[in-house]
């Protein structure tokens, strides 16, 4: 299920917005696309970005993917639980599997992004390609 | 894409299906690391009929597959296989194979799916001249690969053939579930467990079976690669190709200079005598990240090397990974320098395989 309080990027990043402050992940389609992730990593608090930079990696057993920012702004929070327990991007994607929080520089871009629903069709026709 | 005969099983049991070397096969079925660990703790099942099988019959048989491999083919015996190089005159691989001996005119090659055409055209090309017959017979077989400390008591109840007896490197001919088979006790994954070649019609109903035991878990080529890095057995393609020999990949066991001529010999035996100039090592990270395929090694501004294979192993839960380094470059405790995606991430040589199963 995808969750209907977030957004979605093309690049399958998620962002839940609460206030002026993002959480970021990957979607449940891309962990099941990844697999096993094995290290992810992140930037560090303070770093600035703009939407579609590159945020940072996630290794899985088989290959490395890049995470892009879905939105501009500042990192405020790092997921520092994912140094550990990387599996936590497979299992709880949208949950314990965050990645980092952001203070959103544009709240405008939010809206740019993919609803719920668009973002399923759009993962439908991404898999039968 | 072309498909094996157990295309449409490996589809019914949810794998998740890639282009591999010609074939869509699948990567994996739930997750990498739980299909590695059924592999090394109980038992799994592998569909590798896309390996090409060669047969090679004939009074010259035996001097042709001497004349261009390295490993000394005429120590086999009856019911024995071989791990063995195919060389081209610069002492690059061909392809790296398994030699089985049926008879002392008759042997069946197994080698790499991507490579089976090639290795068949290369054999042809070599054997002009001589009185021996070469057949690419890749399509009369589905093979399976059981592997995993369990895999003989999970295929005993299904197979004439004594197991028990039968001695790593070994095979017979029997039936698998009343059909003809090879069944050798060999494998890429460096645990216990065998390889059975059966006829394409007979493949998707013995792997059913094995599955329906409840004690075999369906792997894909992902585990397989995890589990052969842990083993360090190389992969052609990754860590050997044309451009590499059998002493740069420290496969050294398999070099008999001794057997007399064969393509390759002369640059082998310098090779022996100086050194390679470069080794297949084993490395493991000191900084944080996984090193992958082509990953350069850098010493300054100088690429000295490449990461020929790299991933997280399993088993020991950290990446692991082999380079080609310089020779004086290359003993265990050495550090050195990887690029990964353009950020410079030290590794240290360490002693290999990465993993021994307990015996």
């Amino acid at each position: 299920m995808t969750p209907e309080d977030s957004r979605y990027a093309k690049s399958h990043e998620y962002v839940h917005v609460e206030g002026e402050v993002g959480t970021v992940g990957i979607t449940d389609y891309a962990q099941k696309e990844l697999g096993d992730v094995v290290f992810v990593e992140l930037p560090q608090v303070g770093t600035q970005f703009d939407q579609g930079d590159e945020l940072g990696s996630i290794e899985s057993v088989k290959a490395v993917s890049e995470l892009f920012s879905p939105v501009s702004g500042e990192v405020v929070e790092v997921n520092e639980t994912l140094a550990d327990k990387p599996e936590l991007v497979n299992t709880d994607p949208y949950g314990d599997g965050w990645m980092i929080r952001v203070r959103l520089n544009a709240p405008d871009e939010v809206d740019e992004l993919m609803g719920a629903e668009e973002y399923e069709e759009y993962i439908e026709k991404e898999a039968s390609r | 894409m072309k498909k094996t005969p157990l295309n449409a099983v490996a589809h019914e049991l949810g794998g998740k299906m890639i282009e591999f070397g010609g074939w869509e096969m699948p990567v994996q079925f739930t997750s990498i690391i739980d299909e590695h660990q059924a592999v090394r703790t109980r038992a799994g099942l592998f569909d590798v009929s896309h390996m090409g099988e060669i047969l090679v019959k004939g009074p010259e048989a035996l001097k042709l597959l001497q004349k261009t491999t390295c490993n000394d083919v005429s120590k086999l015996e009856n019911g024995r296989a071989q791990y063995n190089g195919l060389l081209y005159p610069t002492a690059g691989f061909v392809d790296d194979l398994l030699v089985y001996r049926m008879a002392s005119d008759d042997y069946f090659v197994v080698v790499n799916a991507a490579n089976s055409d090639k290795d068949y055209e290369w054999l042809l090309e070599c054997a002009k001249g001589m009185d021996v017959k070469v057949t690419n017979a890749s399509a009369d077989y589905a093979q399976l690969a059981l592997q995993g400390p369990n895999a003989q008591a999970i295929l005993q109840p299904f197979t004439d053939v004594d197991l028990s007896s039968m001695k790593y490197y070994h095979f017979a001919r029997g039936k698998v579930d009343g059909a003809n088979a090879i069944v050798s006790r060999t494998g890429y994954t460096g645990e216990d467990g065998f390889e059975i070649y059966v006829a394409p019609d007979d493949g998707p109903r013995l792997f059913r079976k094995l599955i329906e035991t409840g004690r075999v878990t369906p792997c894909g080529l992902g585990a397989r690669d995890t589990l052969r890095l842990e083993a360090k057995m190389a992969l052609y393609g990754n860590d050997i190709d044309h451009s590499t020999t059998p002493l740069e990949a420290d496969l050294g066991w398999i070099v008999k200079l001794e057997k007399g001529d064969f393509m390759g010999r002369d640059i082998l035996e310098r090779e022996r005598a100086e050194g390679p100039r470069r080794k297949l090592v084993g490395f493991e990270m000191v900084d944080r990240g996984i090193a992958r395929h082509g990953y350069p090694i850098v010493e300054g501004n100088e690429e000295i090397g490449v990461v020929t294979s790299g991933t997280h192993s399993p088993t020991l839960k950290k990446p692991i990974g082999l380079a080609y380094l310089p020779l004086d470059k290359s003993a265990p405790g050495t550090i050195f320098t990887i690029l990964i995606r353009g950020k410079e991430v030290r590794a240290r040589v360490v002693p290999t395989p990465f993993y021994k199963r307990a015996k």
